[in-house]
């Protein structure tokens, strides 16, 4: 159990600065998920964590200790890759004691470590099969109880579930995550799916550029961004945006109900909504269209619950409610965000 | 054959046809150049052919016994598997090392892929020509050298293809010289298809340098590294010219090899049908070693 600490991180490479000027710190037992799109910086900055590679300037510090000089195995960090890069000449068996062999483990110490890693995975009956044989989802468990055996204080993991076919992927990020909730150890996950991130992690540290531009326990990023790119980098379908005076206004789809739907005390703004095009996805509907007379030229999505009863004729124009506390308002020029206004 | 739009195929798009006139000239040429030769050998191997025969007769196994009791022909069948093993030992120890050096990006990388290739590109006998010169027994550049140095004092003048042991370590290191670059791009190559992820789940497992070295590395790249070094073994096992340039198979014929032997006995010696039965005998250990780098170059995928 080790608290993961990265002071103003920077890795510049000869045409581009990967990581900016990072500050973290994760907190004691904590999941904390990187989220970014490709190319902001989240894997360079866990590899830096993991001592694969060496920051321009910065320091991290894992358990207290300032650890930029140690070689990764040094670290006492466990890592799953998004490949899993298992040894390919080793069974399982192997694959899961060579990094208790490295460590110099006694022997009689191994085997039974291995069974109870194996175990917690539910992959006693592949012990002997060799990587090739193993399907994707058996190949991830074996990666991750490889990186289990040593009973790390700091577990990293870079996007280990996006290999798996999309069912697959829902299981197994319920299992990770009773796992991690199960066994208490630091985590630093990186993905680009917001969807596991919101699932997952018990704080957010969305990444943009190299640049961390908020961290924050999933609710909060969600409900509150701290800019633009959180709002809209957030959220399946995205945030619409239009312009409004000096400011951007932005509105999640799901977020806007049929006039006269919304039942609330709060106080409701009410804006005119012409359809043009209807998506029927089962458990909800899409209407794509815009806001007829505040933003007409700009396309946006309303996401409506199936549970939402209102007969939408494509080319109609509707009337919706939206909580006056649900627009988010972003400064023109910088995008972060300012208080709420009138519209 | 016609196409599925009806018509009779061009030859140009019949792959069966295609395959054997594309085929054609490759394998007439083997079959003139390595396949007649090849033959009429194993005809003269058991006759009693000399340079000025106009008729052979027929003499059943008498050229391969009389080989067998012949202790120069021992040494040679000797020698030949002892540089070829000898030298390829070596081979792969260094080419693996010189590829890993290579593998690491620095300046002037270029020019040391260069030279590494040199003796390969080199046609032998000048290579060999080369080292003849640099191991003369007077004028030898190394011991000059070693002498201007004070490493070889006085008394020490080693006559580097004079001297039975030292002219075996010599040839050694010459089939080492000219079958390291060949090995080292193939292993080169090999070691570039491990993907970066395995070293690095390497690293974080706890393996230092040797333990992924002998583990990891080592064991993925093992198909390739032998065929490479098999390639070597060939080069070395059947090669005639670095001998006969070097010591001519002396001092005594203490280097001589099966392939500078046939020579000296069928060409210079203008006894064919002894000097046949002599290259006949690097035919079973040759086909062994075909069959075996065609199997591993099936098998040489890193994953």
């Amino acid at each position: 159990m080790a608290i993961v600490e990265t002071r103003q991180i920077r890795k510049a490479f000869q045409d581009h600065t990967a990581v900016d000027g990072v500050d973290l710190a994760t907190r004691e037992g904590e999941f904390l998920v990187l989220l970014g799109p490709s190319g902001c910086g989240k894997t360079t900055l866990l590899r830096i964590i993991a001592g694969l590679e060496k920051q321009t300037s910065g320091d991290v510090i894992i358990g207290g200790k300032v650890v930029n000089d140690l070689a990764p195995r040094e670290r006492r960090i466990a890592m799953v890759f998004q490949s899993y890069a298992l040894y390919p000449h080793l069974n399982v068996v192997g694959n899961i004691a060579f990094p208790l062999k490295a460590h110099r483990v006694p022997k009689e110490q191994i085997g039974e470590r291995v069974q109870k890693a194996a175990a917690m995975f539910g992959i006693e009956r592949l012990l002997q099969r060799k990587p090739r044989q193993l399907s994707g989802g058996e190949r991830q468990r074996v990666a991750l109880a490889r990186a289990m055996v040593r009973e790390p204080s700091v577990f990293l993991l870079d996007e280990p579930l996006s290999n798996l076919d999309a069912k697959l992927r829902t299981s197994a990020r319920d299992e990770l995550q009773a796992l991690q909730r199960r066994m208490g150890t630091t985590t630093i996950y990186v993905t680009h799916d917001q969807v596991e991130a919101m699932g997952l992690g018990h704080r957010i540290a969305v990444m943009s550029r190299g640049q961390v531009r908020q961290l924050g326990p999933p609710q909060e990023v969600y409900n509150e961004p701290a800019d633009t790119f959180v709002a809209g980098f957030l959220g399946s379908p995205p945030m619409n945006f239009f312009e409004r005076g000096d400011a951007i206004v932005g509105f999640r789809p799901e977020q806007i109900l049929p006039k006269g739907s919304y039942a609330t005390d709060e106080p409701l703004v009410h804006v005119w909504f012409r359809v043009d095009r209807v998506e029927n996805l089962g458990a909800d509907r899409l209407l794509y269209g815009s806001l007829r007379d505040l933003a007409p030229e700009v396309r946006m999505i309303i996401d409506l619950s199936f549970t939402v009863h209102l007969p939408v004729v494509e080319g109609q124009a509707y009337e919706f409610s939206i909580k006056q506390s649900d627009l988010k308002f972003f400064d023109k020029k910088s995008g972060l965000r300012i208080p709420g206004r009138p519209l | 054959m016609g196409t599925p739009w009806g018509g009779k195929t061009a030859v140009a798009d019949d792959e069966g046809a295609l395959s054997r006139i594309l085929l054609a000239p490759a394998l007439l040429y083997i079959g003139a150049v390595i396949g007649l030769p090849f033959f009429l050998s194993i005809w003269f191997s058991v006759s009693d052919v000399t340079v000025s025969s106009t008729v052979g007769h027929y003499v059943g196994l008498e050229n391969f016994r009389s080989a067998l009791e012949d202790p120069t022909f021992r040494r040679a069948l000797g020698n030949t598997f002892f540089f070829a093993f000898a030298s390829q030992i070596i081979v792969l120890v260094l080419s693996v090392v010189l590829a890993m050096a290579l593998q690491k990006e620095f300046r002037g990388k270029w020019f040391v892929r260069l030279l590494i290739l040199l003796p390969w590109v080199a046609p032998v006998s000048l290579g060999s020509i080369g080292w003849l010169w640099m191991l003369d027994s007077i004028y030898s550049v190394i011991n000059w050298m070693l002498r201007a140095a004070h490493i070889f004092g006085p008394q020490t003048w080693p006559i580097w293809l004079g001297q039975p042991n030292l002219a075996r370590a010599s040839i050694i290191a010459v089939q080492v010289w000219r079958t390291l670059p060949l090995a080292t791009v193939i292993n080169l190559g090999g070691l570039s298809s491990i993907p970066q992820d395995i070293h690095d789940a390497a690293a974080i497992d706890g393996a230092g340098f040797f333990r992924t070295l002998f583990q990891i590395t080592i064991p993925l790249v093992l198909p390739i590294l032998l065929v490479a070094v098999l390639f070597g073994f060939v080069f070395a096992f059947t090669d005639m010219i670095v001998v006969w340039v070097l010591t001519r198979g002396g001092p005594y014929d203490m280097t001589q090899v099966l392939a500078s032997l046939a020579f000296f006995k069928g060409i210079d010696g203008g006894d064919l049908a002894g000097a046949s039965a002599v290259a006949l005998f690097l035919f079973p250990v040759l086909a062994a070693a075909a069959i075996l780098m065609l199997r591993l170059a099936r098998r040489a995928e890193v994953m």
